[in-house]
């Protein structure tokens, strides 16, 4: 191969030593001792050897094993079946592995070649040669006799692009004011909606709380969801309630009425990413999610007092109905959940509000 | 066989040849069959002697090939049986504590091929392993071309490639990490979710067209499905090819040392040093991560349960290479939101979120570029820096490993609050005031230990090491003699180039009117900062000095006596 385009024209530039070129080489000890060389030798085919003993422990283990024995280890119990398949199949590709590594460390000649680089930069000779091809090709194109051509071309690929964009325009439903207004707005939560105990749908009365109690809540009409929908509808819908001592909680005189005798209701998803909250800090009244660690004061409407989260969380105004049952008297008042664009946050509580 | 009646010198030749019938016979048939076709032996005249330098560092890349290619096979496995959908069922499989449950097809899929499928727990787990060693292999190779220098001219678009490959890679995980609807996965999409929505302006159109509507709907894990097997391996494959066709053209960098220059390449040859110690390294991978999924538990959704947007665990964690965007978001003080009109704009989640990793990789593609203006080096690259040579450089790689390892760790602070009995909220309002602190701190000892280490390799090529005997003179004081170091290492310690800063001026012509291409101002304070304060390397008159004085340069040890 010619030398004539190395990468860089003068390597030794700013040199101070001179290259004392390569390394002489030096020979290992299995390269000079026959016994050491075939004792490397014998190592490696020992290993090699080993692989078809442990493929076959692989095939009894997976057809004898049953799948529910496990090894018991005292502070740990595994299963069998995949320790045995692990360990099989693990160390036979180990040893395969290692048994060529050793082959090309110990036994391969470890001479070092040298090659020559080249410059990826083309030749003068090259740029020329391809700029009169290119220039030929040009001509034969005759696109410069009738260049509105490729404008024309440009402008008919570009708008392609349009129909390709629009075919993806049903990825989703639009979330105009309207969808909005019936999703991610809207909650199940309404005018004598009965608040459920989310676990076993008992529904809950006052007297079902005690001073300082937290009741993970949804609302009774979720049982008659499935599926998709119940999904949907509990991401939005779980409240978290608690019963707080009415004296050593602050409740604003426009929250009076949304709670019944120091029970409040709050919405269980966090305002931050819209983790459910449940970490209860009964003395201090905080809730805490464990997903970013936002901190919200229950007995203070729900307003953040540490981490990340931008808005308080939104209350539930609940009330008892004629059967003694807790019920809510409307949906939230606010989108609950994470923040997004058109959200409208100026009805949202705030440390101080009245 | 017809042939033309006259054929003038200058004409091209006309005659027909037909390949002789009889090849010699040195070559098997199945290789003269395929050289016919597509000419293996010419491929193989360039390649098989390809020379490969050798070097531990190099093998990073390696384990990131290896691991992508055991994901694609492990991967396969695994779609025999998963079923990609929403649905709900009922669990009928042999995990007795979720009998009955209504759970997802996703996750009842992944129930059975953990303890209903011979093998396939092990498959499941080694695919988990071997994401999180794709990821990780990927960034502290990433790391060693940042630290070396290897992405300098010509290697940019391979660089670019590279960080591609690794934006791509989070997602890759990501997206697989979502799919088998287990809570600590419906966890992390619910977060996603969140992180959509904070988009400024386009955010709840994104979020309903990625979900199909509202959060959760009942399409995102086949969504998520099609990314994960088809997409984003897709591209993966493509970039991957591109890279390694980078590496073969541009032939591998080398580290700098006797007989290596920016024009060679020292080392072994692909057959069949290279190719033995490649493919064996690639079962060397395989067998450790099938280890790995045989002996430790990764990701067992069935003690997770089902997703359920009311449920979440304390102690929630993303997989390792999402922790440091988990914890930027966690160490953002409250009210970080702008309300305007009937507006919403979530700082506290877009910027940390979508900004963070934004900055991430965008700082990381311009680097090369960056680096240039600053050094004004146009020179080809095939020798590797030793960090220490360069040392703004190295100071600034070990500052962003600091902030991302500190935000690593605010992604953990519930953890390390239990683990250890701290304070949560003081670990989190350290970390606020660390991940600002911590990266100058980091930059600045970094520096300080580059620029040492240069001194000392200064003082090594000019004076040699210490001897190792302390010899008492009659007067009582102590010294040891200096031995010169060999040839070898003196050339280790002094081969490196030494940009100098960039001048400004050269912007106006000799009448004073602008010229182009001049050096500004700015661009050379910054590109004193970041080249200036270089220790010189020895002159080869200096070592030449050094060489005759050695024996009287000895620094003396406590109060000897001058000579």
């Amino acid at each position: 191969m010619s030398h004539d385009n190395l990468p860089v024209k003068n390597p030794d530039l700013g040199h101070s030593v001179a290259d004392p070129g390569i390394e002489e080489h030096i020979e290992r000890f299995t390269d000079v001792n026959e016994g050491a060389g075939n004792r490397a030798y014998r190592a490696i085919l020992l290993m090699l050897a080993a692989v078809p003993v442990l493929a076959i422990a692989f095939v009894v283990i997976y057809f004898a094993v049953p799948r529910n024995a496990y090894i018991d280890f005292g502070w740990l119990k595994a299963s069998a079946m995949n320790v045995g398949l692990g360990v099989t199949a693990g160390l036979a590709v180990l040893l395969i592995g290692i048994a060529v590594i050793q082959w090309a460390r110990v036994l391969m000649g470890d001479e070092e070649s040298v090659e020559y680089r080249h410059s990826a930069a083309s030749s003068e000779e090259d740029r020329k040669v391809a700029a009169q091809l290119f220039a030929d090709g040009v001509e034969q194109s005759a696109v410069k006799r009738r260049p509105l051509i490729l404008g024309a071309l440009g402008g008919a690929l570009g708008i392609t692009l349009v129909p390709a964009v629009v075919l993806l325009a049903d990825m989703g439903p639009h979330p105009t004011r309207r969808v909005r207004e019936e999703t991610i707005e809207k909650t199940l939560w309404a005018n004598q909606v009965r608040l459920v105990n989310d676990e076993n749908w008992i529904e809950l009365r006052p007297e079902h709380l005690e001073v300082g109690q937290l009741v993970n809540a949804q609302p009774a009409s979720l049982q008659e969801l499935h599926g998709m929908e119940a999904h949907q509808e509990k991401a939005k819908a779980a409240i978290i309630v608690v019963r707080m001592d009415p004296n050593s909680i602050t409740i604003p005189p426009s929250r009076a009425d949304w709670q019944v005798s120091g029970i409040l209701a709050y919405s269980k998803i966090c305002t931050h990413v819209g983790c459910p909250i449940s970490l209860w800090e009964r003395q201090t009244h905080h809730l805490l999610c464990p997903c970013h660690q936002s901190t919200f004061d229950l007995g203070n409407s729900g307003v953040v007092v540490f981490g990340p989260a931008g808005r308080a969380l939104p209350q539930l105004p609940i009330s008892v109905d004629d059967e003694g049952y807790l019920i809510a008297t409307s949906d939230f008042p606010v989108p609950v959940g994470p923040s997004y664009f058109e959200r409208d946050s100026r009805n949202d509580f705030k440390d101080g509000d009245q | 066989m017809a042939k033309p009646t006259s054929v003038v010198d200058t004409s091209p030749s006309v005659e027909a040849h037909e390949a002789p019938a009889t090849k010699p016979k040195s070559q098997p048939g199945a290789l003269t069959w395929a050289d016919e076709r597509v000419g293996v032996n010419k491929i193989g005249r360039f390649g098989l002697r390809k020379v490969f330098p050798d070097h531990w560092s190099f093998l990073l890349g390696e384990i990131a090939l290896y691991s992508f290619i055991i994901l694609l096979l492990t991967g396969i496995f695994l779609t025999i049986w998963f079923k990609p959908s929403m649905a709900e069922i009922h669990y009928d499989g042999s995990y007795q504590l979720m009998k009955g449950m209504p759970i997802s097809e996703a996750f009842a899929s992944t129930l059975e091929i953990s303890f209903d499928v011979r093998g396939g727990l092990l498959v499941r787990q080694i695919h988990h392993w071997a994401a999180l060693l794709f990821v990780a292999s990927a960034t502290v190779h990433m790391l060693r071309v940042f630290f070396t220098g290897a992405f300098r001219k010509p290697r940019e678009i391979n660089w670019l490639i590279g960080v591609g490959l690794l934006s791509m890679s989070l997602m890759a995980g990501f997206t697989g990490y979502s799919l088998p609807d287990d809570l600590l996965s419906g966890t992390g999409l619910r977060f996603v979710d969140g992180l959509i929505r904070s988009i400024p302006l386009i955010g709840t159109w994104a979020e309903f067209f990625v979900f199909g509507g509202e959060f959760p709907g009942n399409l995102i894990i086949s969504r998520l499905y099609m990314a994960h097997i088809l997409l984003i391996p897709g591209l993966l494959l493509g970039l991957i090819s591109a890279h390694l066709a980078l590496v073969v053209y541009h032939k591998h960098t080398q580290y700098p040392g006797p007989g290596r220059t920016e024009n060679n390449v020292v080392g072994y040859p692909l057959f069949p040093v290279y190719m033995a110690k490649a493919g064996g390294f690639f079962f060397v991978v395989f067998g450790f991560l099938v280890l790995m999924g045989g002996l430790f538990q990764i990701n067992p959704v069935w003690t997770y349960g089902p997703y359920d947007p009311a449920k979440v665990t304390a102690g929630s964690q993303p997989d390792w290479y999402m922790g440091f965007v988990e914890g930027a978001l966690r160490l953002i003080p409250p009210f970080w939101e702008s309300h305007w009109g009937g507006t919403t704009w979530a700082w506290a989640v877009f910027v940390p979120g979508v900004g963070l990793m934004g900055l991430l990789f965008t700082s990381l593609a311009l680097w090369p570029f960056i680096e240039r203006w600053l050094t004004g080096d146009d020179r080809e690259h095939h020798l590797l820096d030793r960090p220490r040579n360069a040392p703004t450089r190295t100071a600034l790689g070990v500052a962003g490993m600091t902030a991302y390892g500190l935000m690593w760790l605010g992604g953990s602070n519930d953890i390390i609050a239990t683990r250890f009995s701290l304070s949560l909220n003081a670990i989190t309002i350290f970390l606020r005031i660390a991940v600002f602190v911590g990266p100058i701190i980091a930059f600045i000892i970094t520096k300080r230990l580059a620029l040492a280490l240069q001194r000392q390799d200064r003082e090594r090529a000019l004076h040699g090491s210490e001897d190792g005997v302390i010899v008492r003179d009659v007067q009582g004081g102590y010294s040891e003699a200096h031995v010169p170091v060999s040839h070898d290492e003196q050339f280790l310690l002094t081969q490196h180039l030494q940009h100098r800063p960039l001048e400004a001026g050269g912007d106006t012509d000799a009448d004073g009117l602008p010229r182009k291409g001049g050096v500004s101002k700015l661009r050379s304070r910054l590109s004193r900062w970041y080249l200036g304060h270089e220790i010189a390397k020895p002159t080869a008159a200096e070592i030449e000095d050094a060489h005759h004085h050695g024996d009287h340069d000895a620094p003396a040890l406590e109060d000897s006596p001058k000579h």
